[in-house]
């Protein structure tokens, strides 16, 4: 028996699965309290999905213990699914039936009673905006609107944890902003919910996030802590041609990591008293005359890619 | 099992086949289809056989020959030939399947000696046919040899013998008409179900693999025994629903008699309903995709159905290891309820093996298929 069952709203240990000879998940520990927001967070292949799945008792452990809201997921799985949700990273709902008609269904699967059923769709099509759309069907929805809709089947039954494989992959950032208001207030209502995401500003908004390379889980932390703990500091260095600015710098003495971000390039060195001045010498040397050299606060790709070494997993 | 979760399932499947055309088509147009097909195309009766006549003498004995085949509506005289090779590409081309050849010398020898020789040939390249057709010749030849002996007797002053002739008089019990219509059409409603029922259930759990919906489904608490029957009630109601169109076509516009009781009919059918459509989702659970699953579908319903089980080819007549595979495809035994029941009215009492081999198959398949589908990836 897992015994911070009580406290912890999913508490996974040794999780482990295999795919043949690929090792999808090794070793996983993880323990997510009650109200949290928390986050996998990793490239594709990282495990995340694997991880997710076997959370939500659709895929079974090779080893390990996962207790999801005091319930056993890998001896009792379907209880377990009584007070979870879980929205695959694929639309999973029927697109030959409208918005109404798929609540409706996963409601009664849930268990939910009728009355309670209808009650509550309204409220949460209300909440999303989609009242308007109920009798479309859910095929000619646009890609926000989909994982609206996922996320309102996924509630319909007011659960207690809530999956969620990377939800807002291919939405817009306007419903993207919506999606994140709507699991802001479930936190509120005090549901726990585990997200993946391989983007890494919806990371930041996490309570707590998991760093998961390999199928293996790297660090485990608070946004805040992941950066402070990251070793080094951080330059932003800005230029007409960040990618120039990255050769010039990588494998200098002192330079830990160099990475394209848009329009600069972030470098993590040593020491920056020290590195500033060697790293500008080294960018006039290579003829780049407008670059502009600034402390910066790291984002989480940057801790990533510090925990990685020279692996840059995001790197277009 | 929990009632709320099986009807929302049942009503889920309903919507998605009431909106999928393809699924609709098979439901409602495939019966129609077949069912005209079928009950119109298929028949083992041979009427009409084309016939040609090489008539060397054309005499008035000999005409009266040719007569006796026109007026039979088993021949119809498609060309009168002039040649022994002429028969040879009359035959070649098509024309005929059979041909007489009437002799130069027929009306003398016929009333020289009482009896006179005439020859048929055949085109036997399609065996069944050349069989019945030969049948046939002989029977319109008995119809000549009747009236001439009578004739004969008459010209030549002998009295007919009224004692020491045996008569045989056949008498045909339960399709009376020797229709082979009424003997296909029954038949017909069994491979409309299994083609029907098999097919629409071969599509429903791996259209949900397919299009990715399945992850979310098992996500959620519903037992295996509420999809199976959830899925199933609608593809049930529908099944029942064919049959019951095929059976009033049977009996109402091709007016197949239908003597035994709508009570049996109506359990047996559902019997049957629930094999099919339990073997449709067995295929449905291991494949998990809608082309493969309806392609097994059609392997394990249709030919069976057509092929082995006395539908057309009766059941006594196959080879035995081929009788003994008969054992195991189930529409033998609702095909030979169907037509105890349409013919001779049969009840239970008669029926009993049939009826207990369908019940045993629709207990193995439906537990089969319960225990088939899993809840997880």
């Amino acid at each position: 028996m897992i015994t911070e069952s009580n406290e912890s709203a999913v508490a996974v240990r040794g999780l482990t699965k295999d795919f043949g000879p690929v090792r999808a998940v090794r070793n996983v520990d993880l323990a997510v309290a009650r109200g949290e927001i928390f986050g996998l967070v990793g490239p594709d292949g990282a495990g995340k999905t694997t991880i997710m799945r076997m959370l939500a008792a659709v895929l079974r452990p090779d080893a390990g213990e996962i207790v999801v809201d005091g319930v056993d997921v890998v001896a009792e799985a379907e209880r377990a699914k009584l007070h979870l949700s879980y929205m695959p990273q694929r639309f999973g709902l029927y697109e030959d039936l409208t918005i109404a008609e798929n609540i409706f269904f996963y409601g009664a699967l849930f268990g939910v009673p009728r009355g309670e059923r209808i009650a509550r769709s309204q409220e949460l099509l209300e909440a999303a905006g989609l009242l308007p759309f109920r009798r479309r069907l859910a095929g000619q929805l646009s890609g926000g609107m989909k994982q609206k809709l996922g996320l309102i089947c996924a509630l319909i039954h007011t659960p207690r944890v809530l999956l969620l494989d990377e939800p807002t992959t291919g939405v817009d950032p306007v419903s993207r902003r919506d999606f994140w208001a709507i699991l802001y207030n479930l936190r509120e209502s005090g549901v726990t919910i585990v997200l993946s995401t391989a983007y890494m500003d919806e990371a930041e908004r996490c309570s707590r996030l998991a760093l998961l390379h390999g199928g293996q889980i790297r660090r485990c932390d608070t946004p805040q802590h992941l950066k402070e703990a990251m070793p080094g500091a951080l330059l932003a260095i800005a230029a007409t041609h960040p990618r120039d600015v990255r050769d010039a710098v990588s494998g200098r003495p002192g330079v830990l990591g160099a990475l394209l971000m848009g329009d600069r390039v972030h470098v993590r060195v040593d020491d920056a008293e020290r590195r500033i001045p060697e790293l500008r010498a080294a960018i006039a040397d290579q003829g780049i005359a407008d670059a502009v050299i600034a402390p910066a606060e790291p984002g989480i790709e940057d801790v990533f890619v510090a925990l990685l070494g020279e692996e840059t997993p995001h790197e277009p | 099992m929990n009632i709320q979760r099986l009807l929302a399932m049942a009503y889920k499947e309903t919507l998605q086949v009431w909106r999928d055309p393809r699924s609709l088509a098979v439901a409602l147009l495939m019966p129609l289809m077949q069912m005209g097909l079928l009950g119109y195309g298929v028949s083992l009766d041979i009427k009409h056989v084309p016939l040609c006549v090489y008539d060397q003498e054309n005499s008035q004995a000999s005409r009266s020959v040719v007569d006796a085949f026109t007026a039979s509506s088993w021949f119809t005289i498609s060309r009168t030939i002039g040649s022994e090779a002429g028969i040879r590409s009359a035959m070649n081309h098509g024309e005929c399947a059979a041909a007489i050849v009437i002799p130069v010398d027929f009306s003398r020898t016929l009333a020289a000696t009482g009896s006179a020789p005439v020859q048929a040939i055949f085109d036997a390249t399609d065996v069944n046919t050349t069989n019945i057709a030969m049948g046939y010749v002989q029977g319109v030849v008995a119809q000549i040899n009747a009236t001439t002996d009578a004739r004969w007797d008459a010209s030549h002053g002998v009295q007919p013998s009224l004692v020491g002739q045996v008569d045989l008089e056949p008498s045909v019990w339960f399709n009376e008409t020797l229709e082979s219509r009424n003997f296909i059409i029954p038949g017909v409603v069994a491979v409309i179900l299994a083609l029907v029922g098999a097919q629409l259930t071969s599509l429903t759990i791996s259209r949900e693999w397919e299009r990715g919906t399945m992850e979310q489904l098992i996500s959620t608490p519903v037992t295996p025994l509420e999809v199976m029957f959830g899925k199933l009630i609608p593809y049930f109601a529908i099944g029942l629903l064919d049959a019951a169109f095929c059976l009033a076509v049977a009996a109402f516009w091709f007016r197949v008699p239908f003597r035994g009781s709508i009570g049996i009919l109506f359990v047996t059918t559902a019997l049957f309903d629930l094999v099919v459509l339990g073997i449709g989702y067995l295929i449905s659970v291991r494949i998990r995709n809608q082309l493969g699953a309806s392609q097994v579908a059609l392997l394990l319903t249709m030919l069976p159905t057509t092929l082995l089980s006395g539908y057309t080819f009766p059941i006594d007549q196959m080879p035995a290891p081929i009788r003994a595979l008969t054992l195991i495809v189930y529409s033998r035994y609702y095909v030979t309820i169907l037509r105890a029941i349409f013919l001779k009215g049969s009840g239970l009492a008669d029926l009993w093996t049939p009826v207990l081999g369908l019940v045993a198959y629709a207990a193995i398949i439906i537990w089969l298929a319960a225990r088939a589908f899993r809840k997880h990836l």
